[in-house]
């Protein structure tokens, strides 16, 4: 038997489950959004020309946004700490991050339900403590919503950032202080463009994750925030509109493969090593 | 020589750190409290909740299927994965280099858009059985896990060992479960662990294929804290927790927790 043929044999029932099990489905998904009898495209017409539709296409991608922009900021920071401490606070602190990335994000989400909640621990604390008189209502807000996000996807971002910011040498920064240059200007012209391909491989998690997510819109921003992922879970389960709900999976397929294209040929282009 | 660290850094660093652990430390504390609701800091110390979860059918009954279907599924998924990663890692020049994309896509194509997508075709146009869907879902949403972690153990094996005993006469199936097997075993566990805990915990895929009588634990805790909100849902978070601290615990000692910053 020919390598060849040996080789393409063994990744044969690999390539025929993602084929099978997700090539066809998901096509035959994108199928259903153009079988419309009003033209091809009329699907996507409705979607675009609805207001309600379209607001929670912009409010998915607000909150994806903050999301991100936030979880960066602070994973970056942490990152950049972590990665500087010695050995055994270093292990420790990996382990503090990788906790909660592997505890599921139900029990994550219903964390923060208890923490915002009517009777929650912060209206009650803050209660106690004579800052209000009445309860505030704090779930079911685009906040609440962004907050269990930032929480759900700071740890991969921390996690992320340490392998790449651990691959800066130490001796790269201190040439650079030692011909003169402040922290800042080493930070900005030596550090940041070496952690570029990095911080955009985080982003694009971040950013791809909180756009489809599901369980912490529906639990933190239930019918008032509703979300793309949400969204189409309405309209396939309780609506029962296949096509509509075809078109929300279409259009989330698409914002999350164009950034994951565009970010990828940026952090290329970036990417120091590579010019 | 050390670069010295701003303290403001230390400080931000000390406040992520309560961020990150502060909410799960609230739920193992709302699980002990002997109050009927949620409550941080506990009211009086009982296990009582966590006796009551065995007292709700719909929850060991979610538990034994999510259990069994994070082994079966994951099961499916290495038995489909390492051939591929073997095939991947030792014929580099037969195979495209496209291939190791088609191994991620589960991950790149939205989890709901996928779940959303095999009910479609699965469940409603094949009438395939729900265990069946949902097994098959959750065997495809782990293969990345599966395909790179097995591969990243077989990129740094050297495959001239295994040539070495093909060529002294050993059969090359034998030649993989003496010579190539054991020395990749770490990733194996590892990427076996990793798969298991994303099986155990997805939502996004099982919220399409459970149906009538058939749930996981996820799709049951997401259906129960819309009606109740007692505390006994602290204290099945705080068993899933348990199960995080295992998982750990053998990826430490397998490939290193290190490998995660990888």
């Amino acid at each position: 038997m020919s390598n060849r043929l040996r080789a393409w044999l063994l990744a044969t029932p690999a390539i025929l489950l993602v084929f099978i099990f997700l090539g066809l489905p998901v096509l035959a998904t994108f199928a259903t959004t153009f079988g419309d009898p009003k033209g091809p495209f009329s699907t996507y017409a409705a979607f675009f020309n609805s207001r309600f539709r379209m607001t929670v296409l912009w409010r998915t991608m607000e909150v994806a946004l903050v999301t991100t922009i936030i979880s960066v900021a602070i994973g970056f920071c942490t990152a950049w700490v972590v990665a500087r401490m010695p050995g055994r606070i270093k292990s420790l602190l990996i382990i503090a991050a990788v906790f909660p990335l592997l505890t599921g994000v139900v029990v994550r989400s219903f964390a923060w339900l208890v923490i915002l909640g009517k009777n929650g621990i912060l209206n009650n604390f803050l209660m106690k403590i004579g800052a209000i008189a009445e309860p505030l209502s704090m779930l079911y807000t685009q906040g609440s919503v962004i907050v269990a996000m930032v929480y759900l996807f700071v740890p991969l971002m921390i996690l992320t950032l340490v392998g790449v910011l651990e691959g800066i040498p130490q001796d790269m920064t201190d040439a650079a202080a030692s011909l003169g240059a402040t922290p800042a200007a080493t930070f900005r012209q030596v550090v940041l463009p070496m952690a570029v391909p990095g911080l955009i491989v985080g982003a694009v998690l971040v950013f791809t994750g909180s756009f489809t997510s599901y369980a912490t819109p529906q639990l933190l921003g239930g019918e008032r925030q509703m979300m793309m992922g949400t969204f189409l879970y309405q309209r396939a389960m309780v609506t029962f509109d296949w096509v509509g709900a075809s078109t929300i999976a279409a259009v989330m397929v698409v914002v999350t493969l164009t950034t994951v294209l565009i970010m990828s040929k940026v952090a290329r282009k970036l990417n120091p090593m590579a010019g | 020589m050390k670069t010295r660290i701003h303290p403001v850094l230390i400080v931000l660093t000390v406040l992520t750190f309560l961020f990150l652990l502060g909410p799960l430390v609230v739920i193992i504390g709302s699980a002990l409290s002997d109050t009927t609701y949620l409550t941080f800091p506990p009211q009086g110390l009982t296990l009582h909740w966590f006796a009551n979860i065995f007292e709700i059918s719909a929850f060991t009954r979610t538990m034994g299927t999510s259990f069994m279907l994070a082994v079966a599924g994951t099961t499916l998924s290495m038995l489909i994965g390492i051939p591929a990663a073997y095939a991947m890692a030792r014929y580099r020049i037969e195979l495209p280099a496209f291939l190791g994309n088609v191994f991620v896509l589960p991950i790149l194509i939205p989890e709901i858009v996928l779940g959303f997508s095999l009910m479609k075709s699965l469940a409603s146009g094949f009438g395939l059985p729900i265990t069946l869907a949902l097994l098959v879902g959750h065997a495809l949403i782990v293969l990345p896990y599966t395909v790179r972690v097995v591969g990243a153990s077989l990129n740094s094996f050297d495959f001239s060992i295994e040539e070495a005993a093909v060529s002294l006469g050993c059969p090359r199936i034998k030649a993989f479960f003496t010579v190539v097997l054991p020395n990749i075993r770490a990733g194996i566990i590892a990427g076996f662990i990793l798969a298991f805990i994303t099986s155990l915990n997805d939502v996004s895929i099982s919220i399409f294929l459970t149906g009538p009588g058939v749930s996981t634990l996820p799709i049951q805790l997401l259906a129960h804290m819309e009606q109740f909100f007692d505390p006994t849902i602290a204290s099945v978070s705080v068993l899933l927790m348990g199960v995080t601290v295992a998982v750990m615990a053998v990826v430490e000692r397998t490939l290193g927790l290190t490998f995660l910053t990888k």
